[in-house]
C-alpha cells in the first residue's frame, strides 16, 4: 500500500469515528425491535420517505409471522433471541470504537488470520476492520475504470441517494418482497449497507467486482443488502467475502441478496463465508433470470451455529439457466443447512445443482432443495447432485431434494452420494509418505475442487485454508 | 544401499481376528529383484500391507526391520538412526525412510491433479526424513520455531527451504514420465479417477520412481495388464533397479511379468509362510509343477 493510500486512510478512519460518535448516542437509547427503532434507522441515514414506508411494512410482516420451526430436520432456532437483535444493530459506541483496532478484535479471531497466513492489510479486510475503507477503494477504482460505460458500484447506502429510481424500482419488491419469509421481513425492516451493482446494456464488466464486508463494529454487516442489476447482454460476476466472524451476545447475521437478470446476461455470484460458532446466518439470496440470461451461485458456507441458505433462482424467460454449487462444512455443534432453489417458469430453461457438504465431530449439514418444473416449461431440463463426506460416524448428513413436475416433457436427474473418508483412501496416500491430517486435507480439498475451481485464487486459498483450520480443530 | 527384514512376522486382521501371516521370514537388499509368489490367501498381499502399516492389520508377533546405509542420496545419516522397526512407525514416516508399496488396486483421488500429488508426497517425504534424521536437540528448535505461525501469505506460495518448487518438479516428472512411455497428459488428470487398470499400475510404477524408494513392494502389478502395457510396467520396475538401486519385492501369481522382470531370488508363500525359496528357476517349475507340488514337497520334508 502506497504512503497516499495510508494517509487517505487515517482521514478516512478519522472521519468515521467523528461521524460514529454523534448518532450512536441517539441510536442507543432504543431497545426491541419497534417502530421506533425502524424510524431511528432510517432517520439515521436520511432515507427517503418511500424507504422508511417500506422499512415498516416489512416490520410488520416481521411482527406477524411465525418463527419457521417444523421443517424436517430444521435447525435448532430456539436459541435465537430476537430481542437482543436490536443492540446489535446499534451497538454503544465503545464497542463500536473498540473494533476498529485490530488489537481489540477477540484472540482467536485474531489467531484465525494469524494461521490463515493473510497479509496484515488483507486480514483487516476479512476481518472486517478496515473493511469499510478497503471497500471504498474497490469502489471507486471501480468507477473509474467503469463509469464511462455506465457501470455502477457503490455502497447500497449510497445507493439509495444516488440512483433512487433503480433502487425504487427493485429494492425488495418484485424478487425477495418482505413477505417471502421472517427473515426476509427482518432484513427488509432493518437492512444496512451491502452493495449496489449495475450493469448497463451489452456491458461486460471482465474483473471480478468484489466486497468485503465488517462485521465486527457496525450492524450494517450483518444486515447487509446486495442488489445487483445486469441489463441486457451484460455479464458481470459479483463476489462477497463475508469471512468476518463476530463473537459476543449478538449473534444474527440475515442478509438480503436481489440479483436481476436481464436478456442473455449473464451474472455469476459468489461468496466465501466463515462465521463465528456462535452465529445464526439466516439469509434470503434469489434471482430474477429473463430469456437467455445466466445465473451462477458459487458460495462456501463455513462456521455458524446454524444456517439456513437456499440461493434461489427464478427462470423467468425461455432459455434461461443457472447453475448452483454450494459447500459446507459442519462441525461440533454446527447445523449447516443449506441448498438451492429454481424455478422453471418458461419453457427451455435449463438448470443444475452440485452440493457438496463435509461433516465431522457430530457437526450436521443437509442438503435441502427445492426444483419447481411449472406447466408448460417443456423441454426444460434440471440436475441435481448432492455429495456428503463425513469424517466420523457421530456426524450426520441429509438430502432432503424435493422436486415439483408439473410438465411432463422435461428432463430431471438427482444423484446423491454420501460416504465416509476412506480408510483405504487415507491409508495409500500415507503410503506416498502424506501425514494422517495431510492426506485427509488432500481428500477434502478434492472433493470441493469444482468449487474452487470456480473462484479467483485468492478466494480459492482462503476456502482451502479455512478448511484445512476447521480440519485441525484450531478454529475452535 | 538399505535391508529389509521381516524376522518371524505374525499378523492377523484386527476385526476378524483371524491370523493370516504364520511366521514369515525374508529379507530383501535394495538393488535386488525378489519374486513373491503363492495361490490366493496365502497371505502374499498381507505382507505387502503389513510392512507398509495398513491399520486393518495387527503384527502380534515379529518384526519388520529397515538398515540404511549411512550415506544415502547425499545425504549423511546418523549412526543412532540407521536401524528401524517399521512396526513402531506410521505408514508415512516408513514411506519417508524408503519403503514403497505399490498397490494392486490404489485409491483415486477425485479433483487432485497427479502434478500436485506427486510434489506434495515428494516434499512431505522430504520433509519427514529431515525430521526422523534429526537430532532431538534440533527437533525442539524446529518446535518452537513453528510455533511462530506462517509468515507469508499461502497466496505468494514460494516453496519453503529444501522444498521442491513447482518447476524444478515439472522437470522430474517430465523426465520420468517419459522413462516410463506416459502420455504427459497425465500430469493434469486427477490421481487414479478414471484410470484403466494398466494406467493405474504404470502410474504405481510411476511414483516410485519419483520417490526413489531404497525397497519397493509391488503388489500383483501385473494383474489386468495386456502384453504391451506389461512390457512398459516391467521396463519401468528394471529402471527402478537398474537407474536407482531400488530393491523389488514383486507380488505375483504368475511366471509373465518374470519373463520381463528377471528375479534374482524366487519365493513360494503358503499358508502364511514362506514355504519354499530359490533362484529364477523356481518360478519356471511353479510354472510346469502349480503350487501343490510345493505342498506335497514341504510336507514330505517334515
Amino acid at each position: 500500500m502506497s504512503s497516499e493510500q495510508d494517509q487517505l486512510k487515517e482521514t478516512n478512519t478519522e472521519e468515521r469515528f467523528a461521524f460514529k460518535k454523534e448518532e450512536s448516542a441517539a441510536v442507543r437509547s432504543d431497545k426491541g425491535l419497534t417502530e421506533e427503532v425502524v424510524r431511528l434507522i432510517s432517520e439515521d441515514k436520511d432515507e427517503p420517505e418511500w424507504m422508511l414506508d417500506r422499512r415498516l411494512r416489512a416490520l410488520e410482516h416481521w411482527q406477524n409471522m411465525p418463527m419457521p420451526t417444523d421443517w424436517p430436520g430444521q435447525p435448532d432456532l430456539t436459541e435465537l433471541d430476537v430481542e437482543e437483535i436490536v443492540p446489535y444493530i446499534r451497538p454503544d459506541v465503545d464497542k463500536r470504537e473498540g473494533a476498529d483496532s485490530w488489537d481489540d478484535l477477540p484472540e482467536d479471531i485474531q489467531d484465525t488470520f494469524e494461521k490463515l497466513g493473510i497479509p496484515e492489510a488483507e486480514r483487516k479486510a476479512l476481518s472486517g476492520v478496515g473493511a469499510q475503507y478497503e471497500s471504498e477503494v474497490v469502489y471507486q477504482n471501480m468507477q473509474e475504470q467503469w463509469e464511462e460505460k455506465g457501470v455502477v458500484f457503490c455502497n447500497m447506502d449510497e445507493a439509495v441517494r444516488e440512483h433512487e429510481d433503480l433502487v425504487k424500482e427493485h429494492f425488495m419488491t418484485s424478487c425477495v418482497p418482505p413477505s417471502d419469509n421472517k427473515f426476509a421481513a427482518l432484513h427488509g425492516a432493518v437492512w444496512s449497507g451491502g452493495s449496489f451493482v449495475y450493469v448497463p446494456e451489452d456491458v461486460t464488466v471482465e474483473m471480478p467486482v468484489q466486497a468485503y464486508f465488517r462485521m465486527n463494529s457496525e450492524g450494517m454487516g450483518q444486515f447487509e443488502h446486495t442488489l445487483i442489476i445486469a441489463e441486457k447482454g451484460s455479464e458481470v460476476h459479483y463476489i462477497e467475502g463475508c469471512s468476518a466472524p463476530k463473537y459476543g451476545s449478538h449473534n444474527l447475521h440475515s442478509g438480503g441478496v436481489e440479483v436481476f437478470v436481464g436478456e442473455d446476461a449473464h451474472v455469476q455470484y459468489s461468496t466465501v463465508q466463515n462465521w463465528s460458532k456462535n452465529t445464526f446466518n439466516l439469509n434470503t439470496k434469489r434471482a430474477i433470470v429473463e430469456k437467455g440470461g445466466r445465473m451462477e451461485w458459487v458460495s462456501g458456507s463455513m462456521g455458524s451455529k446454524a444456517t439456513m441458505l437456499y440461493p434461489c433462482t427464478i427462470l423467468k424467460g425461455r432459455g434461461a439457466s443457472a447453475n448452483n454449487i454450494t459447500i459446507a462444512f459442519a462441525g461440533e455443534g454446527q447445523n449447516i443447512d443449506t441448498g438451492a432453489k429454481v424455478y422453471h417458469n418458461a419453457p427451455h430453461t435449463k438448470s443444475t445443482i452440485e452440493s457438496k457438504s463435509i461433516s465431522k465431530d457430530g457437526g450436521r449439514t443437509n442438503y435441502r432443495g427445492l426444483v419447481h418444473i411449472s406447466e408448460g416449461a417443456e423441454h426444460s431440463s434440471t440436475s441435481v447432485e448432492c455429495d456428503a463426506l463425513m469424517f466420523d460416524n457421530e456426524s450426520t448428513s441429509d438430502t432432503m431434494p424435493y422436486m415439483e413436475i408439473d410438465e411432463s416433457k422435461v428432463d430431471v436427474a438427482h444423484e446423491a452420494t454420501v460416504g465416509k473418508i476412506g480408510d483405504e483412501d487415507v491409508f495409500y496416500l500415507q503410503s506416498r509418505g502424506l501425514d494422517d491430517d495431510d492426506a485427509k486435507q488432500m481428500i477434502v480439498s478434492g472433493f470441493i475442487e469444482p468449487i474452487t475451481e470456480e473462484l479467483p485464487i485468492e478466494y480459492a486459498v482462503e476456502l482451502n485454508r479455512l478448511i484445512e483450520l476447521e480440519m485441525e480443530g484450531s478454529l475452535g | 544401499m538399505a535391508t529389509l527384514e521381516l524376522k518371524n512376522l505374525h499378523a492377523e486382521v484386527v476385526e476378524a481376528d483371524e491370523k493370516i501371516l504364520d511366521g514369515v521370514d525374508l529379507q530383501v537388499n535394495s538393488g535386488e529383484i525378489h519374486a513373491l509368489m503363492g495361490p490366493n490367501g496365502s497371505g502374499k498381499s498381507t505382507t505387502a500391507k503389513v510392512i507398509a502399516g495398513h491399520p486393518a492389520y495387527e503384527v502380534t508377533e515379529g518384526e519388520v526391520i529397515l538398515t540404511l546405509d549411512d550415506e544415502e542420496y547425499g545425504e549423511e545419516i546418523p549412526e543412532d538412526k540407521l536401524s528401524w522397526n517399521l512396526l513402531d512407525l506410521e505408514p508415512n514416516e516408513r514411506a519417508a525412510l524408503g519403503v514403497f508399496l505399490g498397490f494392486q488396486y490404489p485409491a483415486e483421488i477425485e479433483g487432485v491433479t497427479m502434478v500436485n500429488f506427486l510434489r506434495q508426497a515428494l516434499n512431505a517425504k522430504l520433509d519427514e526424513r529431515e525430521e526422523l534424521f534429526e537430532d532431538e536437540d534440533e527437533e525442539e528448535a524446529e518446535a518452537d520455531e513453528e510455533d511462530a505461525g506462517y509468515d507469508t501469505s499461502p497466496m505468494e506460495g514460494p516453496a519453503d527451504e529444501g522444498e521442491v518448487d513447482v518447476a524444478e518438479f515439472q522437470q522430474i516428472l517430465s523426465e520420468k514420465m517419459e522413462l516410463l512411455d506416459m502420455d504427459e497428459k497425465f500430469a493434469q488428470r486427477y490421481l487414479n479417477a478414471g484410470f484403466s487398470g494398466g494406467e493405474k499400475k504404470q502410474n504405481e510404477v510411476l511414483q516410485a520412481a519419483i520417490l526413489e524408494p531404497s525397497i519397493a513392494v509391488l503388489d500383483e502389478i501385473d494383474s489386468g495388464l495386456d502384453i504391451d502395457r506389461l512390457q512398459d510396467v516391467s521396463n519401468g520396475i528394471n529402471a527402478l533397479r537398474d537407474e536407482q538401486g531400488t530393491g523389488i519385492l514383486q507380488i505375483t501369481h504368475y511366471q509373465r511379468i518374470l519373463d520381463y522382470v528377471e528375479p534374482d531370488h524366487v519365493h513360494v508363500m503358503l499358508d502364511g509362510e514362506i514355504a519354499m525359496s530359490g533362484g529364477a528357476e523356481l518360478a519356471e517349475k511353479l510354472e510346469d509343477k502349480g503350487y501343490d507340488w510345493v505342498r506335497e514337497e514341504v510336507y514330505e520334508a517334515a
